[in-house]
Parts: structure tokens; sequence; C-alpha cells
């Protein structure tokens, strides 16, 4: 399946948590979905007979640089080898978006890193701490607006 | 005696006796370069031409110098790579755990100044000398085998004009 279709099919199951259909070339479609029905979602293409998205390529984190974060999700199916893209915009002030981690492992570790780094909360996660950066930092350094700090434990960090 | 002669050319040899006459600061440099046991530590990139300088071809060896899995046996630690600043944090107690005398080389563009991190490294410590002091610095990045070598040679050379009772001796 195409991701239209795939988009069709989400839009008559879940009618207002799948909110948008993006086809903008050269860049690959996208569906955008809600953040609080995400993990349902997700548990839907896993397990639908037609979809089995049963591999999570990869789970990254977006800076919009317009108050909004994304959570961007490429799925995979090996069984009819077909993609697709999902967004999750959050707003920077409240970024919480359900966790994934139930529906496959992998999200797991990637969550972590899309915390640590772009300081986006996974609600109902199993493990939730920074993955990369010391548990005592302070910002998440991929934001836009992340200003360096002066000193980390008493070690002077700008040059 | 090649060795001693090595040490000093003026030693004291006496005829029959098995034994020379030398000071003491000559003896324990003497002894200290010969042997600066490493510890086993690598950070990135630095780390695998620390490596291949250990290997067979280079032969660290040769210098007395071997890799010691604890800071308390060692007596020279190389700073080979992109310290980071959680990374930094354990250094500083590992160097606290080696016993004196202790010494460093820093290895590398990262250890040195923060290399090619030193503008947009939020994560990076712009040179190991800001935690803990340096004997030897070798730039490059990475550094060949033999720069490392200069670097161990250079360290070698402080060593032998350094003096244990006169600390501040030009």
């Amino acid at each position: 399946m195409n991701s239209n279709e795939i988009y069709n099919l989400l839009k008559s199951f879940f009618p207002d948590a799948v909110i948008d259909y993006k086809d903008d070339k050269p860049v690959e479609p996208y569906i955008i979905v809600s953040a609080k029905e995400i993990d349902k979602i997700c548990l839907f293409l896993r397990d639908e007979e037609n979809l089995q998205f049963d591999y999570l390529s990869c789970l990254s984190s977006v800076d919009f640089d317009n108050d909004n974060l994304a959570a961007v999700y490429n799925l995979y199916s090996f069984v009819h080898n077909h993609k697709l893209n999902i967004k999750v915009i959050v707003p920077k002030s409240d970024p919480v978006i359900k966790t994934v981690s139930s529906v496959w492992n992998t999200a797991n570790w990637h969550e972590r890193e899309a915390y640590d780094l772009m300081g986006i909360i996974f609600d109902e996660h199993p493990d939730f701490r920074r993955i990369l950066l010391p548990d005592d930092w302070e910002g998440y350094p991929l934001r836009k607006d992340y200003k360096v700090q002066e000193f980390y434990n008493g070690m002077k960090v700008p040059y | 005696m090649r060795y001693l002669n090595r040490l000093d050319s003026k030693i004291k040899q006496y005829e029959h006796g098995n034994f020379v006459v030398t000071s003491v600061d000559k003896f324990l440099n003497w002894a200290r370069l010969s042997s600066m046991w490493q510890m086993t530590f690598g950070l990135a990139c630095c780390a695998i031409e620390m490596m291949a300088t250990s290997a067979s071809h280079y032969d660290f060896d040769r210098f007395g110098i071997i890799p010691r899995p604890s800071p308390r046996h060692a007596d020279m630690i190389i700073i080979s790579g992109t310290v980071t600043l959680k990374m930094a944090t354990r250094i500083k107690k590992l160097y606290d755990q080696m016993p004196e005398p202790k010494y460093i080389i820093s290895m590398g563009s990262c250890s040195n100044c923060g290399g090619p991190y030193w503008e947009h490294g939020y994560h990076v410590l712009k040179g190991i000398d800001r935690i803990i002091p340096v004997d030897v610095y070798v730039p490059g990045c990475p550094p060949r085998p033999e720069a490392l070598l200069e670097g161990v040679l250079k360290l070698q050379d402080k060593i032998r004009n350094q003096s244990t009772y006169k600390k501040n001796k030009a």
C-alpha cells in the first residue's frame, strides 16, 4: 500500500487522531497524527493484516524553530515491503507524546535520545531518563534556542 | 654497564668491585624514564594510533611503556582523543588515583584544545589542561605513531632533567 492509501485507511479508523497527509515533493509523503493517540495508531499499524509495520526504522526529532517540536517515525514492513512516515507535532511549551516503546522495543532508546537532546517528553515510557548526556545536564542541546552553559561541574565550557 | 654509561659518561667504575657510584637523581630519573608504565586508556580515534604505536611495528615496549589495567599501577596516562565533559569527570577521578610521580601526554588536537569541536562542541572540554596538568602536548589529528613516539622521547628528556630533592631546579 502507498502512503495515501494508508492515510485513507487510518482516517476511517481514527477520524479525530489522524490530522493531515502531506505529499510535498521531493520530500517523502508523511502523515501527521495526534500526540495523544500515537500509541494506539502505531499498534494498529503493526497488527493490521494489510499493513504489518513490524519494523521501526528510526525515531527522530525536529525543532522547527517556530515554537513547535516534532517526533518523526519511519516505519517499514518486511512482510509487505512498504514504508510510512509519521510526524507528531507538539508545542515547545508542552512537548508531551505518548510512548510507542510498548509497540516496538526499538523506540525505548530512540525516545530517550529525543528527550535527551531535544526535550520531548514521552508519556508512560518504562525507563525515562537521559541516555547520552550526564544526568545532571541542564537544557536540551539540539534545540535551536540552546545556549551553551558557562560552566559544567566547575569546568569552563566555552573555548 | 652499557646502560649505565648511557646514563652518565663520567660515571665512576671500580676495577674489582661489582658496583658503581652515581647520584640519586640520575639513578632515579634513569629508572623512571626507562619504565613509564602507561594506563590503558583510549578515548577516540587517537586511541587507534596509540594502539598502533603499542603494536609490534612501532613497539612502545622498547621504551619500557607497558599498558597497565589500573591507575594505581600507572606512571603515565596518554589522553588520546576527544574529552567530553562527561568523560572529563572520570579522567579527573582516574588521575587522582595515580601514584606520584605521574606524567601526562595530551595526544591530538581534541585533548590539546578541543580540536574541531572548539566552537560548536557544547559537550567537549576545550583542552585537558583545564582539569589536569599536562607534560607534553602532541599535535595532530590524529598524530602519527612517530609523532607520539617523539612526544614520549620529549617526556623522557623532561624526566631525565628533573630533580627529586630540589623541586625548583631549572
